[in-house]
């Protein structure tokens, strides 16, 4: 449900599976380094076709250091993954653009190689990382966004044991770039919804896809309708058990979680920076309100670094906190008041928009807008990926263990609920 | 490799201390925490501050319970973490120290910790007193240093006691004499030293007990019962000189910024108490038929609380991190913690008293006690606001 718009620059890709495996786990920084740099004396960063490059880094084990070897990976602690990405940048080797697949290496590649059988993770993993293939998340549906486990789009079983799709999915972003796309779908409406779904990968180009561009308040289209009849999904690409799509869906939403909390940036290195560097470069534009706030947006947002940072800490120690879905509503909150701070401070400039075009674009690109673009798009990060309410419930109910309101869905079967 | 060294670069703001706890640390903490659980309990704490029969008499209780402290200093050698071994300490570092207060704010414990083992103590290291030292490490004395509590990092030095020239009496070379008065020192009441900020040419620091004459301690009733305040007044009360000029400088700021780191860490654990509180009262307490922490209008506060502590946290391990490994970026970091857990810790107690409805605001209840420390301390060592404007010439971002 992320679109993942490359906020805060994450190196390479921020998802978090626990592939490791014992024999990598011992790896220090310095054997990272020393890989990395006998890699490139092999593989010339600058003259070797970029894919190849990328084929390259990704059978060496360099992509993901954290995935098990021959996945990408060496089965390294995943703390490491930033020594590998910061040797590869200095070297001026080409990345795998991150930005352009959040959601295919933020979500379903932990999923894939969590959930998915052995020769799922090979056919799928080596392209997603390098970007040749980008995925999409179909899992939003007009009736069932917050609500998701009500969602029916219908999987139904043809006599060959594949299975035959049809229904409809919305906000899908980057749909209109993605080869591959993660689908949940209602396998069984006669038992209660969260039981009937399944899990599956949906190939974007099979006939019976459709994918409409979707106009948002930013005037551009990053997410899209996507209509699916009759699409065929061979059985050979269900991820998890038939009937188990909601552990799976809630794997992925983990994921995704911690992959916020989880990047890397230095001091001002998100939204915040831009906001000090115009108030540095405008002190005509200073009161002394905006200065209270301009303090204190500053404050939250170096210390929701800092939070990440322990976050990181904390996995890489194996302390597993619940502070992930802390990070998500932190982070929302703050680029949405840092960006209408932004707008305000730019004064009768705040009163121009850059541009309204409806365009269908590769990326979120908040950094190369203005601030009246991300103080709408900003709008967007407490609703995709679970809106900021959602994730208010999920901190009451996990982790503080509040009792749930009364549920009149629980035990109902899917087709008897009222809608 | 911890991340630590993954991610070290040369600048503040890149560089990535520790934020998590040590083992020992969790050691301590464990061990402090079921001391104060087992004598430092809620009713333990009220019935020092007017139980029945002292209700009509409020600030004439006595607020600091002297027998605790013996233990938490002397058995746990907490009075002496910031003290290395050699000069009888427990050659802990400010990581340490900052878990102390830590458990101390859970518990709101009416102990002179701050004031003595962390403030004095780093005014008298600083200047390099190894005797009082020595006995401050050990908890065979207490010292307070003699500033209003609300004096922040950054703040001039007080001129408001001086010094007076010898008595004819005074036979001892070194011996000063001290005229002037200190309004709303915390952690003094208890203290059997002051240190104490003296104008003079130069001025100075002087050390002087509390059982002599020409010392006058005068409780004030204070907002927080838990950490009583006094005014002091010298009246040619005799003192020794510890430091003067520019090293008396040093030592003050040197105290008042770790008073504000350590206080940051207190209002943290204050905080993360309120929350553990009023988390299993909603569950228990039942309206409407359910119980009360069903009803989202509640469980969203709590819940934002929960992501406050989550930020909280980093802030104030931040600052403790920064303290023990003399970073440059401990200016920051104190501004950052002592703002953001100073309001933190007020909202968790005010939302504590909220949601425990009438009973919340009961004189039984402890939700008040939490509530007074919580106010009082946001103003302590500088408010929330004074912090968050010296990160315009920290941070680099000035006013109009
Ligand atoms: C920019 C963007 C990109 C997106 N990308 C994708 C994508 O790639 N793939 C995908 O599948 N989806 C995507 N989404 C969809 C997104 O996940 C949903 O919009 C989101 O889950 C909310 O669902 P909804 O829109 O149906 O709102 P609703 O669920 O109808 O919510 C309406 C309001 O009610 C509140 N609410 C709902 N339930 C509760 C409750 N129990 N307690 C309290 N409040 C509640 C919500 O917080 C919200 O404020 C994207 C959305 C956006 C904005």
């Amino acid at each position: 449900m992320l679109d993942g718009p490359e906020l805060n620059a994450p190196v390479s890709d921020g998802s978090v599976p626990d592939g490791s495996v014992p024999d990598g786990s011992a790896l220090t920084a310095g054997d990272i380094r020393d890989r990395v740099r006998q890699f490139l004396a092999a593989t010339n960063p600058v003259s070797t076709p970029r894919q190849d490059f990328l084929h390259a880094r990704f059978d060496a084990g360099l992509a993901w250091v954290h995935y098990p070897p021959g996945l990408g990976g060496l089965g390294a602690p995943r703390a490491l993954q930033v020594v590998a990405d910061t040797e590869f940048a200095a070297a001026g080797a080409p990345d795998n653009d991150p930005g352009g697949n959040a959601i295919g290496l933020g979500m379903a590649a932990p999923t894939i190689l969590a959930f998915g059988s052995g020769k799922q993770r090979k056919r799928w993993l080596r392209p997603l990382w390098t970007g040749e293939e980008i995925w999409c998340q179909l899992f939003s549906e007009p009736g069932a966004g917050s609500d998701l486990a009500s969602l029916g789009t219908r999987a139904v079983r043809d006599p060959g044991g594949d299975w035959v799709v049809s229904g409809q999915k919305v906000w899908t972003s980057l749909a209109h770039q993605a080869r591959w796309a993660i689908l949940v779908a209602r396998t069984d409406p006669d038992v209660p919804k969260h039981r009937g779904l399944s899990y599956f990968a949906l190939d974007m180009t099979a006939p019976g896809v459709e994918v409409r561009p979707l106009r948002q308040l930013t005037g551009e289209a990053e997410f899209n309708e996507v209509f699916i009849t009759d699409v065929h999904i061979p059985d050979a690409d269900r991820i998890g058990e038939v009937g188990d799509g909601w552990k799976v869906a809630t794997g992925t939403l983990m994921n995704e979680r911690v992959a916020i909390g989880g990047m890397s940036m230095p001091r001002e290195g998100g939204m915040i920076g831009g906001a000090a560097r115009a108030w540095r470069e405008h002190p005509e534009r200073r009161t002394p309100g905006l200065h209270d706030r301009m303090l204190r947006l500053w404050a939250e947002a170096e210390i929701a670094r800092l939070a990440g940072l322990r976050l990181r800490q904390q996995l890489a120690a194996g302390q597993p906190g619940p502070e992930g879905s802390a990070a998500k509503i932190v982070f929302a909150r703050l680029n949405q008041e840092i960006s209408g701070f932004e707008v305000e401070l730019a004064g009768a400039e705040g009163l121009r928009y850059d541009d309204w075009t409806m365009r269908r674009p590769a990326h979120a690109d908040f950094f190369g807008r203005g601030p009246g673009y991300r103080y709408l798009r900003a709008k967007g990060n407490s609703i995709e990926g679970g809106t900021s309410e959602i994730l208010r419930n999920i901190v009451a109910e996990r982790v503080l263990g509040l009792p749930s309101e009364p549920r009149v869905d629980k035990d109902v079967p899917w087709k008897d609920l009222p809608r | 490799m911890s991340i630590a060294e993954a991610e070290a670069a040369g600048k503040p703001g890149e560089r990535a201390p520790d934020l998590l706890y040590s083992e020992a640390e969790r050691d301590l903490a464990g061990s402090l925490r079921s001391l104060l659980g087992a004598r430092c309990r809620p009713e333990d704490v009220l019935g020092r501050l007017g139980g029945p029969g002292q209700a009509d008499r409020p600030g004439e209780t006595e607020p600091y319970d002297t027998v605790l402290w013996k233990a938490i200093a002397g058995d746990l050698g907490c009075a002496g973490l910031l003290v290395p071994e050699e000069q009888d300490g427990a050659g802990a570092s400010f990581r340490e120290a900052a878990t102390v207060a830590e458990e101390l704010g859970r518990a709101v414990a009416p102990v002179p910790y701050l004031g003595s083992a962390v403030v004095a103590t780093t005014a008298l290291l600083t200047v390099g007193d190894d005797l009082t030292v020595r006995e401050l490490a050990r908890g065979d004395v207490t010292a307070a240093l003699a500033v209003g509590s609300e004096s922040a990092p950054g703040a001039a030095f007080p001129l408001t006691a001086r010094v007076s020239g010898p008595k004819s009496s005074d036979s001892r070379a070194g011996v000063h004499r001290l005229r002037g008065r200190v309004r709303g020192v915390a952690d003094a009441l208890s203290a059997d030293l002051l240190i104490v900020p003296s104008d003079g040419v130069p001025h100075g620091l002087y050390v002087v007990g509390t059982g002599v004459e020409g010392v006058r301690r005068t409780p004030i009733v204070s907002l927080d019962m838990t950490r009583q305040l006094c005014d002091i007044d010298f009246e040619d009360a005799p003192a020794r000189a510890i430091a003067s000029g520019a090293e008396a400088d040093r030592a003050l700021q040197a105290a008042l910024s770790a008073g504000a780191a350590a206080i940051a860490s207190e209002q943290l654990g204050l905080a993360d108490k309120c929350l553990e509180m009023t988390v299993a009262y909603v569950k228990e307490r039942r309206q409407f038929a359910r119980p009360v922490g069903s009803f989202q209008g509640l469980k969203h506060r709590l819940a934002d609380l929960w992501v406050g502590l989550t930020q909280a946290r980093a802030a104030a391990r931040y600052a403790a991190a920064c303290l023990a490994d003399v970073d440059s970026d401990a200016p920051l970091a104190i501004a950052l913690a002592k703002s953001y857990c100073g309001d933190l810790a007020v909202r968790a107690a005010e939302e504590c008293v909220q949601m425990h409805g009438g009973i919340g605001f009961t004189w039984e209840h402890p939700a008040h006690l939490y509530l007074k420390r919580a106010k009082a301390a946001s103003i302590a060592f500088g408010t929330s606001d004074a912090h968050r404007a010296s990160l315009a010439r920290l941070a680099d971002l000035p006013g109009a």
